[in-house]
Protein backbone atom coordinates (compact mmCIF):
# COMPACT_ATOMS: atom_id res chain seq x y z
CA UNK A 1 0.00 0.00 0.00
CA UNK A 2 1.28 3.48 -0.67
CA UNK A 3 0.14 7.04 -0.40
CA UNK A 4 -1.31 6.81 -3.89
CA UNK A 5 -3.79 4.17 -2.73
CA UNK A 6 -5.51 6.49 -0.30
CA UNK A 7 -8.81 6.74 -2.09
CA UNK A 8 -11.09 7.98 0.67
CA UNK A 9 -13.15 11.08 0.28
CA UNK A 10 -10.71 13.00 2.45
CA UNK A 11 -11.47 14.18 5.95
CA UNK A 12 -10.33 17.42 7.51
CA UNK A 13 -10.82 16.14 11.04
CA UNK A 14 -7.68 14.62 12.56
CA UNK A 15 -8.05 11.00 13.62
CA UNK A 16 -7.20 10.46 17.29
CA UNK A 17 -5.96 7.04 18.39
CA UNK A 18 -7.68 6.41 21.72
CA UNK A 19 -6.00 4.08 24.21
CA UNK A 20 -7.81 2.14 26.91
CA UNK A 21 -6.57 1.34 30.42
CA UNK A 22 -8.74 -0.51 32.88
CA UNK A 23 -11.88 -0.02 30.85
CA UNK A 24 -11.56 3.73 30.25
CA UNK A 25 -9.87 6.00 27.72
CA UNK A 26 -6.51 7.29 28.93
CA UNK A 27 -6.50 11.00 29.87
CA UNK A 28 -3.65 11.62 27.42
CA UNK A 29 -5.53 10.25 24.44
CA UNK A 30 -8.75 12.05 25.45
CA UNK A 31 -6.75 15.28 25.60
CA UNK A 32 -5.82 14.78 21.94
CA UNK A 33 -9.50 15.12 20.98
CA UNK A 34 -9.31 18.70 22.23
CA UNK A 35 -6.05 19.14 20.31
CA UNK A 36 -7.77 17.91 17.14
CA UNK A 37 -10.68 20.34 17.58
CA UNK A 38 -8.24 23.18 18.13
CA UNK A 39 -6.42 22.24 14.91
CA UNK A 40 -9.35 21.59 12.61
CA UNK A 41 -12.60 22.38 14.43
CA UNK A 42 -13.55 18.71 14.38
CA UNK A 43 -12.25 15.40 15.72
CA UNK A 44 -12.53 11.75 14.76
CA UNK A 45 -11.51 8.88 17.01
CA UNK A 46 -10.68 5.20 16.75
CA UNK A 47 -10.51 2.81 19.68
CA UNK A 48 -9.75 -0.93 19.64
CA UNK A 49 -10.06 -3.64 22.26
CA UNK A 50 -12.55 -5.78 24.11
CA UNK A 51 -14.09 -2.82 26.01
CA UNK A 52 -13.96 -0.46 23.08
CA UNK A 53 -17.69 -0.06 22.35
CA UNK A 54 -18.33 1.20 25.86
CA UNK A 55 -15.32 3.54 25.63
CA UNK A 56 -16.34 4.70 22.14
CA UNK A 57 -19.72 5.87 23.44
CA UNK A 58 -18.01 8.14 25.98
CA UNK A 59 -15.91 9.94 23.34
CA UNK A 60 -18.49 12.39 21.95
CA UNK A 61 -18.48 13.76 25.50
CA UNK A 62 -14.90 14.91 24.82
CA UNK A 63 -15.53 16.36 21.37
CA UNK A 64 -15.30 13.35 19.03
CA UNK A 65 -17.66 13.90 16.09
CA UNK A 66 -17.07 10.51 14.51
CA UNK A 67 -16.01 7.44 16.46
CA UNK A 68 -15.05 3.98 15.23
CA UNK A 69 -14.41 1.00 17.46
CA UNK A 70 -13.12 -2.54 16.85
CA UNK A 71 -13.99 -5.05 19.56
CA UNK A 72 -13.55 -8.38 17.79
CA UNK A 73 -11.79 -11.09 19.84
CA UNK A 74 -8.49 -10.51 17.98
CA UNK A 75 -8.20 -7.07 19.58
CA UNK A 76 -6.14 -6.68 22.73
CA UNK A 77 -4.34 -3.61 24.01
CA UNK A 78 -1.14 -5.68 24.34
CA UNK A 79 -1.14 -6.74 20.67
CA UNK A 80 -0.71 -3.76 18.34
CA UNK A 81 -0.70 -5.87 15.14
CA UNK A 82 -4.48 -6.10 14.54
CA UNK A 83 -4.89 -2.53 15.81
CA UNK A 84 -2.45 -1.30 13.14
CA UNK A 85 -4.46 -3.07 10.43
CA UNK A 86 -7.73 -1.59 11.70
CA UNK A 87 -6.38 1.97 11.87
CA UNK A 88 -4.66 1.65 8.49
CA UNK A 89 -7.89 0.40 6.90
CA UNK A 90 -9.80 3.31 8.39
CA UNK A 91 -7.23 5.82 7.13
CA UNK A 92 -7.57 4.44 3.60
CA UNK A 93 -11.36 4.22 3.70
CA UNK A 94 -11.95 7.71 5.07
CA UNK A 95 -8.94 9.55 3.68
CA UNK A 96 -7.60 10.90 6.95
CA UNK A 97 -4.61 13.21 6.53
CA UNK A 98 -3.64 13.62 10.19
CA UNK A 99 -3.38 11.06 12.98
CA UNK A 100 -2.72 12.06 16.60
CA UNK A 101 -1.38 9.48 19.07
CA UNK A 102 0.14 9.19 22.52
CA UNK A 103 3.65 7.83 23.03
CA UNK A 104 2.81 4.57 24.80
CA UNK A 105 4.49 1.33 23.73
CA UNK A 106 1.45 0.36 21.65
CA UNK A 107 0.92 3.81 20.13
CA UNK A 108 4.57 4.05 19.11
CA UNK A 109 4.27 0.73 17.32
CA UNK A 110 1.07 1.89 15.60
CA UNK A 111 2.64 5.19 14.51
CA UNK A 112 5.82 3.51 13.27
CA UNK A 113 3.97 0.90 11.30
CA UNK A 114 1.61 3.43 9.69
CA UNK A 115 4.64 5.55 8.81
CA UNK A 116 6.30 2.70 6.92
CA UNK A 117 3.04 1.48 5.37
CA UNK A 118 2.01 4.88 3.97
CA UNK A 119 5.46 6.52 3.54
CA UNK A 120 4.17 9.08 6.04
CA UNK A 121 6.22 11.39 8.24
CA UNK A 122 6.05 10.84 11.97
CA UNK A 123 7.14 13.44 14.50
CA UNK A 124 7.10 12.19 18.05
CA UNK A 125 7.59 13.28 21.64
CA UNK A 126 5.55 16.35 20.69
CA UNK A 127 4.31 18.92 23.19
CA UNK A 128 1.76 20.53 20.90
CA UNK A 129 0.68 21.09 17.30
CA UNK A 130 -0.81 24.15 15.63
CA UNK A 131 -1.63 25.49 12.18
CA UNK A 132 0.75 28.17 10.91
CA UNK A 133 0.07 29.70 7.50
CA UNK A 134 -1.97 26.65 6.56
CA UNK A 135 0.77 24.22 7.58
CA UNK A 136 0.72 21.94 10.59
CA UNK A 137 3.67 22.63 12.88
CA UNK A 138 4.60 20.50 15.86
CA UNK A 139 6.75 21.50 18.82
CA UNK A 140 8.95 19.26 20.88
CA UNK A 141 11.72 19.72 23.41
CA UNK A 142 15.25 18.51 22.74
CA UNK A 143 18.76 18.44 24.20
CA UNK A 144 17.61 17.62 27.70
CA UNK A 145 14.52 19.82 27.27
CA UNK A 146 16.66 22.97 26.89
CA UNK A 147 15.51 23.89 23.38
CA UNK A 148 12.16 23.98 21.60
CA UNK A 149 12.18 22.48 18.11
CA UNK A 150 9.49 23.29 15.55
CA UNK A 151 8.91 20.38 13.19
CA UNK A 152 6.90 19.94 10.03
CA UNK A 153 5.63 17.22 7.72
CA UNK A 154 5.76 16.67 3.97
CA UNK A 155 3.57 14.15 2.21
CA UNK A 156 -0.11 13.28 2.30
CA UNK A 157 -0.39 11.73 5.74
CA UNK A 158 0.93 13.34 8.95
CA UNK A 159 1.51 11.28 12.07
CA UNK A 160 1.90 13.19 15.34
CA UNK A 161 2.82 11.34 18.50
CA UNK A 162 2.70 13.26 21.77
CA UNK A 163 4.77 13.02 24.91
CA UNK A 164 2.80 11.29 27.64
CA UNK A 165 0.87 13.55 29.93
CA UNK A 166 1.19 16.83 28.04
CA UNK A 167 -2.52 17.58 27.73
CA UNK A 168 -5.71 17.60 29.76
CA UNK A 169 -9.00 16.06 28.64
CA UNK A 170 -11.64 18.70 27.87
CA UNK A 171 -15.30 17.79 28.37
CA UNK A 172 -17.33 19.14 25.44
CA UNK A 173 -20.39 17.19 24.34
CA UNK A 174 -20.96 16.94 20.58
CA UNK A 175 -23.63 14.86 18.78
CA UNK A 176 -21.12 12.28 17.58
CA UNK A 177 -21.68 9.09 15.60
CA UNK A 178 -20.35 5.73 16.86
CA UNK A 179 -19.72 2.87 14.43
CA UNK A 180 -18.23 -0.62 14.62
CA UNK A 181 -15.28 -1.34 12.32
CA UNK A 182 -15.05 -4.69 10.57
CA UNK A 183 -11.36 -4.60 9.67
CA UNK A 184 -9.50 -7.21 7.70
CA UNK A 185 -6.50 -8.43 9.67
CA UNK A 186 -3.22 -9.45 8.00
CA UNK A 187 -1.55 -12.77 8.74
CA UNK A 188 1.45 -10.87 10.13
CA UNK A 189 -0.72 -9.33 12.81
CA UNK A 190 -1.97 -12.72 13.95
CA UNK A 191 1.47 -14.27 14.39
CA UNK A 192 2.02 -12.68 17.81
CA UNK A 193 0.02 -14.09 20.70
CA UNK A 194 -0.19 -13.62 24.44
CA UNK A 195 1.47 -16.49 26.23
CA UNK A 196 0.81 -15.30 29.76
CA UNK A 197 -0.34 -12.27 31.75
CA UNK A 198 1.19 -11.70 35.16
CA UNK A 199 -0.95 -9.19 36.93
CA UNK A 200 0.75 -7.60 39.84
CA UNK A 201 -1.36 -7.79 42.97
CA UNK A 202 0.74 -5.20 44.77
CA UNK A 203 -1.22 -2.23 46.04
CA UNK A 204 0.94 -0.06 43.75
CA UNK A 205 -1.79 -0.58 41.17
CA UNK A 206 -3.50 2.38 42.83
CA UNK A 207 -0.38 4.52 42.79
CA UNK A 208 -2.12 6.90 40.39
CA UNK A 209 -4.68 7.70 43.08
CA UNK A 210 -2.18 8.40 45.87
CA UNK A 211 -2.12 11.98 47.22
CA UNK A 212 1.40 11.56 48.56
CA UNK A 213 4.16 9.49 46.96
CA UNK A 214 7.59 8.78 48.43
CA UNK A 215 9.76 7.51 45.60
CA UNK A 216 13.13 5.75 45.72
CA UNK A 217 15.79 5.54 43.02
CA UNK A 218 19.33 4.43 42.37
CA UNK A 219 20.55 6.32 45.44
CA UNK A 220 18.76 3.90 47.78
CA UNK A 221 21.53 1.75 49.26
CA UNK A 222 19.83 -1.63 49.41
CA UNK A 223 16.43 -3.29 49.37
CA UNK A 224 16.12 -3.05 53.16
CA UNK A 225 16.54 0.73 53.01
CA UNK A 226 13.25 0.95 51.15
CA UNK A 227 11.66 0.41 54.57
CA UNK A 228 12.80 3.94 55.44
CA UNK A 229 10.71 5.20 52.53
CA UNK A 230 7.78 3.00 53.51
CA UNK A 231 7.84 4.46 57.01
CA UNK A 232 7.81 8.02 55.67
CA UNK A 233 5.01 7.20 53.23
CA UNK A 234 3.01 5.67 56.05
CA UNK A 235 3.53 8.73 58.27
CA UNK A 236 2.29 10.98 55.45
CA UNK A 237 -0.57 8.69 54.45
CA UNK A 238 1.03 8.02 51.09
CA UNK A 239 2.51 5.24 49.02
CA UNK A 240 5.99 4.19 47.89
CA UNK A 241 7.04 4.30 44.26
CA UNK A 242 10.36 3.49 42.63
CA UNK A 243 12.28 4.36 39.48
CA UNK A 244 13.14 1.71 36.93
CA UNK A 245 16.60 0.67 38.23
CA UNK A 246 15.07 -0.60 41.48
CA UNK A 247 12.52 -2.68 39.59
CA UNK A 248 15.34 -4.07 37.48
CA UNK A 249 17.17 -5.06 40.67
CA UNK A 250 14.07 -6.88 41.83
CA UNK A 251 13.69 -4.69 44.93
CA UNK A 252 10.14 -3.58 44.18
CA UNK A 253 7.32 -4.68 41.87
CA UNK A 254 6.86 -3.11 38.50
CA UNK A 255 3.41 -1.87 39.50
CA UNK A 256 5.18 0.66 41.75
CA UNK A 257 7.37 2.01 38.97
CA UNK A 258 6.97 5.64 37.98
CA UNK A 259 8.29 6.89 34.66
CA UNK A 260 8.05 6.52 30.93
CA UNK A 261 7.75 2.73 31.06
CA UNK A 262 5.84 2.76 34.33
CA UNK A 263 3.00 4.78 35.75
CA UNK A 264 2.31 8.48 35.29
CA UNK A 265 1.37 10.03 38.60
CA UNK A 266 0.43 13.49 39.80
CA UNK A 267 0.08 13.42 43.59
CA UNK A 268 -0.16 16.58 45.68
CA UNK A 269 3.26 15.77 47.14
CA UNK A 270 6.08 13.78 45.51
CA UNK A 271 9.22 13.15 47.53
CA UNK A 272 12.03 11.86 45.29
CA UNK A 273 14.70 10.07 47.31
CA UNK A 274 17.94 9.20 45.57
CA UNK A 275 16.38 9.81 42.16
CA UNK A 276 18.59 11.65 39.69
CA UNK A 277 15.66 12.93 37.64
CA UNK A 278 16.29 11.41 34.21
CA UNK A 279 13.85 12.46 31.55
CA UNK A 280 12.40 8.93 31.53
CA UNK A 281 11.49 9.33 35.20
CA UNK A 282 10.34 12.95 34.96
CA UNK A 283 7.77 12.05 32.33
CA UNK A 284 6.02 10.02 35.02
CA UNK A 285 5.95 12.59 37.84
CA UNK A 286 6.66 16.15 36.67
CA UNK A 287 2.97 17.09 36.95
CA UNK A 288 2.97 16.47 40.70
CA UNK A 289 1.88 19.35 42.93
CA UNK A 290 4.85 19.88 45.22
CA UNK A 291 8.07 18.05 44.37
CA UNK A 292 10.73 17.54 47.02
CA UNK A 293 14.11 16.00 46.20
CA UNK A 294 16.61 14.38 48.54
CA UNK A 295 19.84 13.45 46.79
CA UNK A 296 23.50 13.40 47.78
CA UNK A 297 24.58 14.55 44.31
CA UNK A 298 24.19 18.35 44.07
CA UNK A 299 24.33 18.17 40.25
CA UNK A 300 21.40 15.76 40.00
CA UNK A 301 18.93 17.13 37.47
CA UNK A 302 16.02 16.55 39.85
CA UNK A 303 17.16 19.74 41.63
CA UNK A 304 16.20 21.68 38.50
CA UNK A 305 12.68 20.31 38.68
CA UNK A 306 11.83 20.25 42.37
CA UNK A 307 10.23 22.93 44.52
CA UNK A 308 12.52 22.22 47.45
CA UNK A 309 15.50 19.95 47.89
CA UNK A 310 18.06 18.60 50.29
CA UNK A 311 21.58 17.81 49.17
CA UNK A 312 22.32 15.05 51.62
CA UNK A 313 22.12 11.36 52.43
CA UNK A 314 18.56 10.12 52.19
CA UNK A 315 19.34 7.34 54.68
CA UNK A 316 19.79 10.00 57.35
CA UNK A 317 17.27 12.62 56.22
CA UNK A 318 14.30 10.32 55.56
CA UNK A 319 14.15 8.65 59.03
CA UNK A 320 14.53 12.03 60.73
CA UNK A 321 11.76 13.52 58.60
CA UNK A 322 9.56 10.53 59.46
CA UNK A 323 10.26 11.06 63.15
CA UNK A 324 9.36 14.77 62.99
CA UNK A 325 6.13 14.10 61.11
CA UNK A 326 5.11 11.32 63.49
CA UNK A 327 5.85 13.61 66.45
CA UNK A 328 3.70 16.29 64.83
CA UNK A 329 0.85 13.82 64.28
CA UNK A 330 1.11 12.60 67.87
CA UNK A 331 1.02 16.19 69.19
CA UNK A 332 -2.03 16.96 67.03
CA UNK A 333 -3.77 13.82 68.25
CA UNK A 334 -3.19 14.65 71.90
CA UNK A 335 -4.27 18.28 71.34
CA UNK A 336 -7.47 17.07 69.68
CA UNK A 337 -8.04 14.44 72.39
CA UNK B 1 22.51 -21.99 6.64
CA UNK B 2 23.08 -21.17 10.27
CA UNK B 3 20.92 -18.97 12.41
CA UNK B 4 21.58 -15.25 12.45
CA UNK B 5 20.71 -12.39 14.79
CA UNK B 6 21.00 -8.78 13.66
CA UNK B 7 21.25 -5.90 16.08
CA UNK B 8 20.72 -2.28 15.00
CA UNK B 9 23.04 0.23 16.66
CA UNK B 10 23.23 3.97 16.87
CA UNK B 11 26.29 6.14 17.42
CA UNK B 12 25.60 9.21 19.56
CA UNK B 13 27.68 12.10 20.92
CA UNK B 14 29.48 11.13 24.13
CA UNK B 15 27.58 11.84 27.30
CA UNK B 16 30.07 14.50 28.41
CA UNK B 17 29.94 16.40 25.11
CA UNK B 18 27.87 19.57 25.28
CA UNK B 19 25.17 18.88 22.71
CA UNK B 20 24.72 21.53 20.06
CA UNK B 21 22.45 21.87 17.08
CA UNK B 22 23.97 23.34 13.91
CA UNK B 23 22.12 26.48 13.01
CA UNK B 24 22.39 26.10 9.25
CA UNK B 25 21.18 22.51 9.01
CA UNK B 26 19.15 22.15 12.22
CA UNK B 27 21.01 18.90 12.78
CA UNK B 28 22.82 17.66 15.84
CA UNK B 29 26.49 18.63 15.71
CA UNK B 30 28.26 15.27 15.48
CA UNK B 31 31.80 16.62 15.16
CA UNK B 32 32.68 15.86 18.78
CA UNK B 33 33.58 12.55 20.42
CA UNK B 34 31.02 9.82 19.96
CA UNK B 35 30.00 6.62 21.69
CA UNK B 36 27.60 3.78 21.20
CA UNK B 37 24.09 4.69 22.35
CA UNK B 38 24.25 3.36 25.92
CA UNK B 39 20.91 1.55 25.52
CA UNK B 40 22.39 -0.39 22.59
CA UNK B 41 24.65 -2.31 24.96
CA UNK B 42 21.48 -3.97 26.25
CA UNK B 43 20.49 -4.77 22.68
CA UNK B 44 23.89 -6.35 22.01
CA UNK B 45 23.67 -8.36 25.23
CA UNK B 46 20.16 -9.59 24.38
CA UNK B 47 21.27 -10.44 20.82
CA UNK B 48 24.27 -12.38 22.13
CA UNK B 49 22.16 -14.30 24.61
CA UNK B 50 19.51 -15.21 22.01
CA UNK B 51 22.33 -16.14 19.62
CA UNK B 52 23.91 -18.43 22.22
CA UNK B 53 20.73 -20.49 22.42
CA UNK B 54 20.58 -20.84 18.62
CA UNK B 55 24.31 -21.08 17.98
CA UNK B 56 23.75 -18.07 15.72
CA UNK B 57 25.99 -15.48 14.14
CA UNK B 58 25.47 -11.92 15.43
CA UNK B 59 25.68 -9.09 12.91
CA UNK B 60 25.49 -5.45 13.97
CA UNK B 61 24.39 -2.72 11.58
CA UNK B 62 24.38 1.02 11.99
CA UNK B 63 23.60 4.02 9.85
CA UNK B 64 26.45 6.27 10.85
CA UNK B 65 28.60 9.13 9.52
CA UNK B 66 32.10 8.00 8.47
CA UNK B 67 33.55 9.79 11.51
CA UNK B 68 31.57 7.46 13.80
CA UNK B 69 32.43 4.12 12.19
CA UNK B 70 35.31 3.34 14.58
CA UNK B 71 32.93 3.78 17.53
CA UNK B 72 31.18 0.61 16.37
CA UNK B 73 34.32 -1.42 17.17
CA UNK B 74 33.05 -1.64 20.72
CA UNK B 75 30.37 -4.04 19.45
CA UNK B 76 33.11 -6.35 18.13
CA UNK B 77 34.83 -6.27 21.53
CA UNK B 78 31.55 -7.26 23.16
CA UNK B 79 31.32 -10.38 20.98
CA UNK B 80 29.43 -9.35 17.85
CA UNK B 81 30.79 -11.38 14.92
CA UNK B 82 30.49 -8.81 12.17
CA UNK B 83 29.76 -5.06 11.98
CA UNK B 84 28.40 -3.27 8.94
CA UNK B 85 28.30 0.53 8.76
CA UNK B 86 25.95 2.15 6.28
CA UNK B 87 27.68 5.44 5.70
CA UNK B 88 26.77 7.92 3.05
CA UNK B 89 26.70 11.72 2.99
CA UNK B 90 23.27 11.59 1.39
CA UNK B 91 21.93 9.97 4.58
CA UNK B 92 22.78 12.94 6.81
CA UNK B 93 19.61 14.25 8.39
CA UNK B 94 17.59 11.18 7.39
CA UNK B 95 14.28 10.96 9.23
CA UNK B 96 12.63 7.83 10.59
CA UNK B 97 11.01 6.98 7.26
CA UNK B 98 14.37 6.98 5.49
CA UNK B 99 16.32 5.35 8.32
CA UNK B 100 13.88 2.46 8.62
CA UNK B 101 13.82 1.97 4.84
CA UNK B 102 17.63 1.86 4.60
CA UNK B 103 18.00 -0.52 7.54
CA UNK B 104 15.18 -2.75 6.25
CA UNK B 105 16.88 -2.96 2.87
CA UNK B 106 20.08 -4.16 4.52
CA UNK B 107 18.24 -6.54 6.84
CA UNK B 108 16.31 -8.10 3.96
CA UNK B 109 19.64 -8.99 2.42
CA UNK B 110 20.94 -10.52 5.66
CA UNK B 111 17.67 -12.37 6.35
CA UNK B 112 18.23 -12.78 10.11
CA UNK B 113 16.03 -14.89 12.39
CA UNK B 114 15.72 -12.10 14.94
CA UNK B 115 16.32 -8.33 14.69
CA UNK B 116 17.07 -6.62 18.00
CA UNK B 117 16.94 -2.86 18.70
CA UNK B 118 17.79 -1.01 21.88
CA UNK B 119 15.60 1.74 23.20
CA UNK B 120 16.31 5.37 23.54
CA UNK B 121 14.58 5.75 26.80
CA UNK B 122 13.67 9.36 26.22
CA UNK B 123 11.91 9.33 22.89
CA UNK B 124 11.07 5.71 22.14
CA UNK B 125 13.05 5.87 18.94
CA UNK B 126 14.05 2.21 19.15
CA UNK B 127 10.42 1.13 19.21
CA UNK B 128 9.66 3.54 16.38
CA UNK B 129 12.40 2.11 14.17
CA UNK B 130 11.54 -1.46 15.11
CA UNK B 131 7.88 -0.97 14.25
CA UNK B 132 8.72 0.58 10.90
CA UNK B 133 11.31 -2.07 10.03
CA UNK B 134 8.79 -4.79 10.86
CA UNK B 135 6.26 -3.17 8.55
CA UNK B 136 8.76 -2.81 5.70
CA UNK B 137 9.80 -6.46 6.03
CA UNK B 138 6.32 -7.81 6.89
CA UNK B 139 7.66 -9.27 10.15
CA UNK B 140 5.95 -9.39 13.54
CA UNK B 141 7.19 -6.83 16.06
CA UNK B 142 7.39 -6.99 19.84
CA UNK B 143 8.36 -3.73 21.51
CA UNK B 144 8.91 -2.46 25.04
CA UNK B 145 10.58 -5.83 25.70
CA UNK B 146 12.55 -6.47 28.90
CA UNK B 147 13.77 -9.96 28.04
CA UNK B 148 13.50 -12.34 25.12
CA UNK B 149 14.39 -15.98 24.54
CA UNK B 150 13.72 -18.73 22.05
CA UNK B 151 11.22 -21.32 23.23
CA UNK B 152 10.06 -24.18 20.99
CA UNK B 153 11.09 -22.44 17.79
CA UNK B 154 9.23 -19.25 18.70
CA UNK B 155 10.47 -16.07 20.30
CA UNK B 156 9.02 -15.36 23.71
CA UNK B 157 9.31 -11.84 25.15
CA UNK B 158 8.32 -10.23 28.43
CA UNK B 159 7.23 -6.65 28.69
CA UNK B 160 5.62 -4.38 31.24
CA UNK B 161 1.93 -3.73 31.05
CA UNK B 162 -0.39 -1.43 32.94
CA UNK B 163 -1.29 -4.28 35.29
CA UNK B 164 2.05 -6.02 35.65
CA UNK B 165 3.79 -8.02 32.97
CA UNK B 166 2.74 -9.73 29.80
CA UNK B 167 4.58 -12.52 28.01
CA UNK B 168 4.23 -12.42 24.23
CA UNK B 169 5.17 -15.09 21.75
CA UNK B 170 5.72 -14.85 18.02
CA UNK B 171 7.11 -16.66 15.02
CA UNK B 172 10.62 -16.07 13.73
CA UNK B 173 11.87 -14.11 11.89
CA UNK B 174 10.71 -11.18 13.98
CA UNK B 175 11.70 -7.78 15.36
CA UNK B 176 12.33 -7.15 19.06
CA UNK B 177 12.61 -3.58 20.38
CA UNK B 178 13.81 -3.46 23.98
CA UNK B 179 12.72 -1.16 26.77
CA UNK B 180 15.39 0.62 28.83
CA UNK B 181 17.64 -1.65 30.85
CA UNK B 182 16.69 -5.13 29.77
CA UNK B 183 19.70 -7.05 31.14
CA UNK B 184 23.21 -6.64 32.50
CA UNK B 185 25.58 -5.90 29.62
CA UNK B 186 28.95 -7.64 29.71
CA UNK B 187 32.27 -5.80 29.85
CA UNK B 188 34.82 -6.60 27.19
CA UNK B 189 38.06 -8.13 28.44
CA UNK B 190 41.40 -6.66 27.45
CA UNK B 191 41.85 -9.58 25.08
CA UNK B 192 38.44 -8.95 23.49
CA UNK B 193 39.40 -5.34 22.89
CA UNK B 194 42.75 -6.27 21.36
CA UNK B 195 41.12 -8.90 19.14
CA UNK B 196 38.47 -6.48 18.01
CA UNK B 197 41.15 -4.15 16.65
CA UNK B 198 42.12 -6.79 14.12
CA UNK B 199 38.61 -7.27 12.76
CA UNK B 200 37.22 -5.33 9.82
CA UNK B 201 34.15 -3.15 9.84
CA UNK B 202 32.62 -3.13 6.39
CA UNK B 203 31.35 0.21 5.18
CA UNK B 204 28.66 0.32 2.52
CA UNK B 205 26.63 3.11 0.91
CA UNK B 206 22.92 3.53 0.26
CA UNK B 207 23.63 2.89 -3.41
CA UNK B 208 25.29 -0.44 -2.49
CA UNK B 209 21.90 -1.44 -1.10
CA UNK B 210 20.21 -0.56 -4.39
CA UNK B 211 18.58 2.57 -2.99
CA UNK B 212 18.14 5.62 -5.18
CA UNK B 213 18.41 9.20 -3.83
CA UNK B 214 14.63 9.72 -3.93
CA UNK B 215 14.34 6.89 -1.37
CA UNK B 216 17.39 7.49 0.80
CA UNK B 217 18.34 11.14 0.28
CA UNK B 218 16.78 14.25 1.79
CA UNK B 219 13.90 13.94 -0.73
CA UNK B 220 12.88 10.70 0.96
CA UNK B 221 12.34 12.28 4.35
CA UNK B 222 8.76 13.10 5.34
CA UNK B 223 9.54 15.30 8.33
CA UNK B 224 11.78 18.31 8.72
CA UNK B 225 12.92 20.78 11.32
CA UNK B 226 11.51 24.28 10.83
CA UNK B 227 13.33 26.08 13.59
CA UNK B 228 14.99 25.81 16.96
CA UNK B 229 14.85 28.21 19.87
CA UNK B 230 16.03 28.11 23.47
CA UNK B 231 13.26 26.97 25.76
CA UNK B 232 11.74 29.78 27.78
CA UNK B 233 13.38 29.12 31.12
CA UNK B 234 11.04 27.95 33.78
CA UNK B 235 12.51 29.82 36.72
CA UNK B 236 13.85 27.10 38.97
CA UNK B 237 13.16 28.79 42.28
CA UNK B 238 13.79 25.67 44.29
CA UNK B 239 14.85 26.13 47.88
CA UNK B 240 17.87 23.91 48.44
CA UNK B 241 19.23 22.87 51.83
CA UNK B 242 22.72 21.40 51.94
CA UNK B 243 23.68 18.80 54.54
CA UNK B 244 21.87 16.34 56.77
CA UNK B 245 21.73 18.27 60.06
CA UNK B 246 18.54 20.28 60.13
CA UNK B 247 17.43 19.00 56.74
CA UNK B 248 14.35 17.23 58.08
CA UNK B 249 13.22 20.36 59.97
CA UNK B 250 13.73 22.37 56.77
CA UNK B 251 11.49 19.93 54.86
CA UNK B 252 8.80 20.02 57.54
CA UNK B 253 8.80 23.81 57.19
CA UNK B 254 8.45 23.49 53.39
CA UNK B 255 5.52 21.09 53.84
CA UNK B 256 3.92 23.41 56.38
CA UNK B 257 4.08 26.37 54.03
CA UNK B 258 2.62 24.27 51.20
CA UNK B 259 -0.19 23.16 53.49
CA UNK B 260 0.85 19.54 53.20
CA UNK B 261 1.38 18.51 56.80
Amino acid sequence: MSGADMSGSGSDAPLVFIEVRRGAATPGSLALLATARRLAGAAAAVVCGPDSEHVARTLPGYGADEVWFADQPTFDAELPGPIIDAVAGLIVARGFATVLLETSVAAVEVAASLSARFDAGVNWDLQDVEMRDGQMVGTRLALGDTVVVDVGWTGELRLASFRLGVGEPVEQQVPGSVQRLEPSISSRALRTTIHERRDSTHEGAQLVDAAVIVAGGRGVRDAASLQLLEALASALGGMVAVSMPLVDRGWYPVSAQVGQTGQKVRPRLYIACGISGSLAHRVGMEKSGTIIAINSDPSASIFGLCDAGVVGDLHEVVPELTRLIRARRAAEASAAG
Amino acid sequence: MGAKICVCLKVVPRAEVQLRIEEATHRLDRSGASELNPADEYAIEEALSIAASLDAEVVAVSMVPLSGVETLRHALALGVDRVVAISDVSLAGADMVVTSRVLAKFLEREAPDVIVLGSQAMDGRGAMLGGAIGQHMDLPVMSGVRSARVEGGRLRATRLSADGEVVLETTMPCVVALSGSANVPRYPSFRDIVTSKRKDISVISAADLGLVPSESGPAGSRTHVIGIAPRPVRQADAEIFVGEDGAAAFLVDVLDRAGLT
